[in-house]
């Protein structure tokens, strides 16, 4: 799909949204999930010095996310989304706000603490960042190893994570002789061997094609399921967040602008409201030629 | 050709062992000190990790400068520190002393521009999983870089190899010096022939290993 007409679906999205959100705010609000705050950014703000002056990248931007929500975050491309993404980790350094992760304030931490949360929180990306000269297993079994866990353990832990992610009979291959979305299998894998409480996920399925995208979905469903793993999910995809996600925020310009919770049962209110059109436009038929 | 092969075998092998000791142990240094070197470079260029404009240009000018220098006047110049490292500005120990400062600053270049060659997505998945520093270089850097990294200690090591042949002037010996003072300067053609092949197949040899290695070591 050509960048533009993305750009005005999401437009559309907005507007419509805006729409909905008028009317049903108070459901809204109380539709949210009933878990505590694991995540919480507050007024995180992020300014890059270009040469054409200073980019305000993220702009002065809150968010609480419950334990076990899947919490979207839709885009287009330069919103500043995966800047905001990286702040929760502290890849980027936030130039104001603060940034608590599971009670702890990760904007106030020794380097080497910091360190020891981020163990805690799983990251997986657009290109899947494997390290492509070790084995399948040897990925999964690195951040173990970062962490320290015994030699025995690891090996029982990779094994546990491949076969989590289907990819058993893989686990001493290299990444070069696997698909797309099974190297994107082996980052989940590895992203959630140190048991995170949190995955943060960079456009994972914006290189998949729609069979697999819906495959990582289901993985990164089940593990939300399974482990009760808080998901924070970075894409431009409107399918993406619409069967994902509990919670959608829309970011634009460096600010959210908007925020949608799931109902009990029902759709995100969005969708709702326009019916078949907006399914037709920005469902799968509209999405399979990206 | 065989006369004279026969003839000086003895040398010619003396030479050849002085050969691989002034090369080995510029092999030495700049595993030892180039490619720590080579990573600083890296981690403090512009746009990288821990970018530091001040130590970035220090490391620079030093690597630069001593790679600016005509390699003989480099001996030359070195030849206090030699002394002062050795003991004696004389001999085969003496002369590794330069080769392994032009080995450190020569190899550092191209580990620098080996390790930029690893995506910077590959950085990122190493911070988000809480790699300390060492962690980052060892267990993501250096294993993405590998093939690069020996790659480019093969086209050092031949460097060094070309090095090591002017030696001669501060006694170091080696191959090439054999070939001066027996090929050369006795008018023994033969014995320069002879010297000149042994070099050749040495670096033959040196770039057929390090070639397979590399490619055996790159699975990307
Ligand atoms: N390290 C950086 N230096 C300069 N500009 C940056 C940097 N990172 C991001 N930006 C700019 O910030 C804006 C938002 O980027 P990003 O967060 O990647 O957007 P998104 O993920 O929504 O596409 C973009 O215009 C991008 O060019
Ligand atoms: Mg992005």
């Amino acid at each position: 799909m050509p960048y533009y007409l993305k750009r005005f679906l999401i437009k559309q999205f907005l507007n419509n949204c805006n729409t909905i959100i008028g009317q049903n705010r108070g459901s809204l609000q109380s539709g949210q999930e009933g878990g505590f705050g694991i995540l919480e950014l507050s007024r995180v703000s992020k300014s890059f010095k270009l040469k054409a002056g200073i980019y305000q990248a993220v702009d002065d931007v809150s968010i609480e996310v419950k334990a076990g929500a899947i919490y979207g975050i839709i885009g287009a491309s330069g919103a500043g989304k995966s800047t905001l993404l990286r702040m929760i980790n502290l890849l980027e350094v936030p130039d104001s706000g603060t940034v608590t992760v599971d009670g702890h304030i990760l904007t106030e931490m020794s380097d080497k603490r910091l360190r020891k949360e981020r163990q805690k929180i799983g990251m997986i990306f657009q290109q899947f960042n494997l390290v492509y000269n070790v084995t399948v297993s040897r990925n999964v079994a690195i951040p173990l190893e970062l962490a320290g866990l015994p030699k025995r353990e690891r090996i029982n832990r990779v094994q546990e994570c491949l076969d989590f992610v289907g990819l058993t009979d893989k686990a001493e291959q290299y990444p070069a002789q696997l698909s797309g979305g099974q190297r994107q299998r082996v980052a989940i894998a590895r992203a959630l061997a140190n048991n995170p409480k949190l995955l943060l996920c960079d456009e994972p399925t914006s290189s998949l094609d729609p069979v697999t995208t819906a495959d990582i979905l289901n993985v990164l469903r089940h593990i939300n399921e399974s482990f009760g793993v808080t998901v924070v999910i970075v894409t431009h995809e409107m399918d993406v967040v619409k069967t994902l996600c509990s919670h959608i925020s829309v970011m634009e310009s460096g600010k959210i602008i908007d925020s949608f919770s799931r109902e009990d049962g029902g759709f995100q209110p969005a969708a709702v409201s326009s019916g078949s059109y907006r399914d037709q436009i920005l469902g799968k038929a509209g999405e399979a030629h990206v | 050709m065989f006369e004279s092969a026969i003839q000086y075998q003895a040398q010619m092998w003396q030479a050849i062992g002085e050969t691989f000791v002034m090369v080995g142990m510029s092999v030495g240094a700049a595993l030892l000190l180039g490619l720590p070197l080579g990573t600083l470079l890296f981690f403090y260029r512009k746009g990288q990790l821990y970018e530091n404009r001040f130590l970035s240009l220090v490391l620079n000018s030093i690597v630069n400068i001593v790679r600016s220098f005509p390699f003989l006047l480099l001996v030359v110049a070195l030849i206090p520190v030699t002394r002062f490292i050795v003991g004696t500005a004389i001999g085969t120990m003496a002369a590794t002393v330069p080769l392994c400062i032009v080995a450190i600053a020569y190899y550092s270049r191209l580990v620098e521009q080996s390790l930029l060659e690893v995506p910077k997505g590959t950085i990122e998945a190493a911070l988000s999983m809480g790699a300390s520093k060492l962690g980052l270089v060892f267990k993501f850097l250096y294993v993405e870089a590998r093939s690069g990294l020996v790659l480019g200690l093969t086209t050092s090591t031949i460097s060094f190899i070309s090095f090591s042949t002017v030696m001669g002037v501060v006694g170091g010996g080696g191959v090439g010096d054999f070939a001066i003072r027996y090929g050369y300067q006795r008018f023994e053609t033969e014995v320069m022939a002879y010297a000149i092949v042994v070099m050749i197949v040495l670096v033959q040899l040196v770039q057929f290993t390090g070639g397979t290695l590399s490619r055996l070591l790159d699975k990307r």
